[in-house]
């Protein structure tokens, strides 16, 4: 493409760098307007009214750290990150080890393995409000779960995770794990999929028994998948919103909040919207946490092949 | 003396579709066999019955005498080897080698002794603590024998281990296992698509076609007596010319040219009147001054000229047909020049043109 | 070769008699068969609540059939339910997220293709560091361009409108729309470009009559992949639109979770899965190509 480099081209004039590929450049405009205005601009525009005292409108009066002073000495928002790692860990524990088991059990070349995907994942195509109203709904003390084992003659039966403070995360996270863990298992399924029919066959000729060779040689070989997983389960977790509104809305009390929640409640409703843009610059912290381990491990482990 | 390995009446259907008809294969003590085949043949699939990771529709497999058909793999007595290495990447080669014994419960001296044992007869040694990773395709391909090497068994299995390799690395391993089959004397059976491969190792190849055996035979009476016309066009590169024509008595015609086949060794006592498809490889097509004492001798313009070093392709218009000779190396031929070409009744194949079989 | 063993064609022959219920095969059914009730419980419950009276459901059992099939709930949901003051049911949300979901496939479609295309085909300098930027972005948490989207709406006049909730849609659609295709792109044979190039086609002509034919499978992706992210926002919705512009996920949070009025279970369900309708049969119609949709989408985050 840089035939105007050689001298015995025939054109005569060297055209301008700006018009090279204009076409390109001129199509990339929305492109590069959203990376540079919204992505970053956006990004680093919060970041820094995060350090003034910004109530109904963003002004320029700057109070240092003084919103992060109040952010961590509030408890709404503790007990924001202290769901947030309670859902998290279980969600990611049980998200990977629930995905990876359905998927394995998919890969024995059983019969209706279609209708067992298509049931496993279906959730994962409705919207986490839908979710959350049907788990509200299940979970309902009156009619739901706890009343109909109430009914079957066990008068003292509780399973009320909704009105429950100590409880209510995981009546989230039953919700959470039905719609998230179908993503997962196809994730898994096709990283099962993707191993060397061959592995499989020189393990049972070396005489190494099912079980085993998942743990001893296909989990190993598995670890770009189970990052992928990870990352993906992380994401998610650190977004969680939409579904704690639809089922509990935060309740009881504030028993269920969220630091995606406490943000928008903050910006959008109590109109203090310094505090709303420290509490995203820490979600934003968080994500860069979870991040750069991840990149170290795709892009630095690559190079050692 | 028993056989080492026997298929016998060995039948395999996917649903409808029958991979494996009928099978019987006795292989000899120590015999390095071949399977050979195009892909879709069932040469691989036949080796994943013998070694148990495919259940046999119908049929019995014998190893070492032993009826194995219901046996697991593990308990057959066999090692493979894996077009794809298929190493456990995670481990150490050492790791890989001494795998499948730990599994098995043998004593730890004993598989240190295995170990160093087989990585000295496959100069591996100084690859024990790497992992498959960093290794070459050769060094890989090296320590999955080695794997198989170290269960010490009666009988090696392999499934196109050198098709994944690149050319000068596959003439190498090629010599390599057959110096290492004149030195264990086991039982090898090995599935290639590649007929220099079978042609080189084995002791006897099996040609097989849909499922079915076409051929079971040493190499030089593959080549020298296909049994039929699609063993004849399979072995041999460049392929056999075939022409399409009519034996009546002793005298084949065909559009172009007849030819007195009587120096021809029949078979079997073959109708002497009847269609018949007459075949002649490259190489015994004799050109110039030799052309004159052969019993058959013409002319034909030369179409184009591949000069390979070693030996020389021509292409020549014949009998209304592109033919290939092939000649010494450096002919000096040019296209368009006319050639003398000629060649024996005992070079010639017959095969009748409907049941293709020789005749 | 002769056949020395004599006690050769005795023995095991065929394939392994097997029991028809192993215990191993008994435990992995079972535990599908298991799972698979509680992935379809909330469906099944849905479906039942909203066929059932108010009076059956207080009587009892969420997981009973309904004794008495109606429909009225069904009805109530879609043209009568309130939220606040406007009482013509989800009808309203239903058609204002019709109305978001058209324009923005096909603009964030549209200009993701050509990005896509642009960084396969057409790579500037610069280019690659642009399309790393669109790609972090997408795993940077939304609240933290939230409000400064606000504010670029205001400037623009689209804050509270349908057409504000399109453009945040195109820009959030971007990253995920834009790898799908610069992928499929890049997988095309270069050569194909190159012949294109020598016979003389510039940037659209490449695109419309060689590219654009090529990859209507992942157009079909791509929609499936939109329709269903965008169909599904909640959060966006909320934000960037008023009352009357709505999509359905917000309204039906507002009818269900309400604090006025007593609640109608029946008629809550039935709103609940008339909103999940459009995704649920976009799945089921699509198959496969969801879950390479998903698979795709598995790098967004």
């Amino acid at each position: 493409m840089t035939v105007t480099s050689d001298p015995a081209s025939r054109v005569a004039k060297r055209p301008n760098r700006l018009f090279k590929n204009l076409m390109a450049k001129l199509a990339s405009i929305p492109m590069i307007l959203t990376a540079l205005v919204v992505f970053v601009g956006g990004t680093t525009w919060t970041i820094v009214y995060s350090f003034t005292g910004s109530r109904m409108l963003p002004k320029t009066n700057w109070v240092g750290l003084d919103q992060y002073e109040r952010l961590w000495s509030s408890d709404r928002w503790i007990i924001s990150i202290k769901n947030l790692g309670i859902y998290g860990s279980f969600s990611m524990i049980l998200t990977l080890v629930l995905g990876f088991c359905l998927a394995a059990c998919l890969d024995r070349k059983i019969r209706f393995e279609s209708a067992f995907r298509t049931i496993f994942l279906y959730p994962f195509a409705l919207s986490f409000v839908v979710t959350g109203l049907a788990w509200q709904w299940i979970l309902n003390p009156e009619f739901g779960v706890q009343s109909v084992v109430r009914g079957w003659g066990w008068e003292t039966f509780t399973f009320n995770p909704l009105n429950d403070p100590d409880t209510v995360i995981f009546g989230i996270l039953i919700a959470g794990l039905w719609q998230g863990t179908g993503l997962i298992m196809c994730i898994m399924l096709a990283g099962l999929r993707g191993i060397d029919e061959d592995i499989w066959k020189a393990a049972k000729v070396d005489g190494i028994g099912t079980i085993k060779t998942y743990v001893v040689v296909i989990i190993p070989m598995m670890r770009p998948v189970f990052i992928t997983s990870l990352v993906l389960i992380a994401a998610g977790i650190i977004k969680l919103y939409d579904l704690v509104v639809a089922q509990t809305g935060g309740g009881p009390g504030l028993a269920s909040e969220v630091p995606a929640k406490y943000v928008i409640e903050y910006m959008f409703r109590a109109q203090n919207l310094g505090q709303g843009f420290a509490a995203s610059t820490m979600m934003l912290c968080s994500v860069v946490i979870i991040l750069i381990p991840w990149a170290y491990l795709e892009f630095g482990g690559r190079k050692r092949g | 003396m028993t056989n080492s390995v026997e298929i016998k009446d060995l039948d395999l259907s996917f649903g409808a579709v029958q991979v494996l008809k009928q099978l019987n294969i006795d292989i000899a003590e120590g015999e390095f066999l071949v399977l050979l085949g195009s892909s879709g043949c069932g040469k691989s699939t036949l080796l994943n019955c013998i070694a148990g990771l495919l259940e046999v529709t119908d049929g019995q497999v014998f190893i070492k005498g032993q009826n194995v058909t219901w046996a697991e793999p593990s308990e057959r007595g066999i090692g493979m080897v894996f077009q794809s290495y298929a190493l456990y990447p995670q481990m150490t080669v050492r790791g890989n080698l001494s795998f499948g014994l730990k599994n098995a419960k043998v004593p730890k001296d004993e598989i240190q002794k295995r170990v160093a044992r087989v990585a000295e007869v496959l100069q591996i040694e100084p690859l024990l603590d790497r992992k498959p990773g960093a290794l070459s395709g050769g060094q890989r391909q090296r320590v999955a024998i080695g794997r198989a090497l170290v269960r010490d068994v009666d009988v090696f299995l392999f499934d196109e281990p050198l098709s994944n390799l690149d050319a000068k690395l596959r003439t190498d391993l090629r010599v390599e296992l057959k110096r290492l089959h004149k030195k264990l004397k086991n039982t090898m059976i090995y599935v290639t698509h590649d007929q220099v491969e079978a042609m080189t190792l084995a002791d006897r190849i099996s040609i097989m076609k849909d499922g079915m055996i076409q051929q079971l035979d040493a190499p030089e009476v593959i080549y020298a007596k296909p049994c039929n016309k699609y063993v004849a066009d399979f072995i041999g590169s460049p392929a056999m010319n075939l022409f399409e024509g009519h034996l009546s008595g002793n005298t084949f015609t065909c559009d172009g040219f007849t030819v007195d086949v009587s120096g021809y060794e029949f078979g079997s006592q073959p109708r002497r009147d009847s269609a018949v498809w007459l075949g002649i490889r490259p190489e015994h097509i004799v050109t110039g001054d030799a052309a004159a004492s052969a019993t058959f001798n013409g002319s034909a313009e030369i179409d184009i000229v591949e000069p390979m070093g070693s030996d020389t392709l021509v292409w020549i218009d014949f009998a209304g047909q592109s033919v290939r000779v092939r000649t010494e190396g450096q002919s000096g031929l040019r296209s368009g020049e006319a050639l003398t070409i000629g060649f024996d009744a005992s070079r010639l194949h017959l095969f009748d043109m409907k049941t293709e079989i020789r005749l | 070769m002769a056949d020395l063993s004599v006690n050769s064609s005795a023995g095991p022959r065929g394939p392994k008699p097997k029991k028809s219920f192993s215990r191993a095969n008994i435990f992995l059914y079972g535990t599908l068969i298991v799972v698979s009730m509680y992935y379809l419980l909330p469906l099944y419950v849905m479906v039942v609540t909203s066929l059932k009276g108010m009076p059956e459901i207080r009587m009892g059992n969420v997981f009973g059939p309904p004794m008495e099939i109606t429909f009225e709930p069904w009805v109530k949901a879609w043209s009568e339910a309130c939220t606040g003051i406007n009482c013509d049911g989800l009808s309203r949300g239903f058609g204002n997220s019709i109305q978001i979901l058209i324009p923005s496939i096909i603009l964030s479609i549209a200009i993701a293709s050509i990005n896509g295309y642009a960084l396969s085909n057409w790579k500037f300098k610069g280019s690659e560091v642009f399309f790393t930027i669109l790609i972090i972005g997408a795993f940077i948490p939304y609240q933290t361009m939230l409000y400064p989207i606000v504010i670029l709406l205001r400037e623009i006049g689209l804050m509270g409108s349908i057409g504000g909730l399109v453009l945040v849609h195109t820009v959030f659609g971007m990253p995920i729309l834009t790898l799908l295709f610069r992928n499929y792109f890049a997988s095309v044979p270069e050569e194909l470009f190159k012949a294109a190039r020598v016979d003389g086609a510039g940037f659209w002509q490449i695109y419309f009559q060689i590219m654009l034919p090529m990859a209507l499978p992942i157009f079909v992706v791509a929609i499936i992949l939109q329709v269903t992210g965008i169909w599904n926002d909640f959060l966006f919705g909320v934000i960037y639109t008023k009352p009357a512009t709505y999509p359905m996920t917000v309204q039906l949070n507002n009818i269900v979770n309400s604090v006025q009025g007593i609640k109608e279970y029946n008629v809550n369900m039935a709103a609940t899965l008339l909103t999940g309708l459009v995704p649920l049969v976009i799945y089921f119609a699509s198959g496969k190509l969801f879950v390479r949709g998903i698979a795709a989408g598995a790098v967004k985050g």
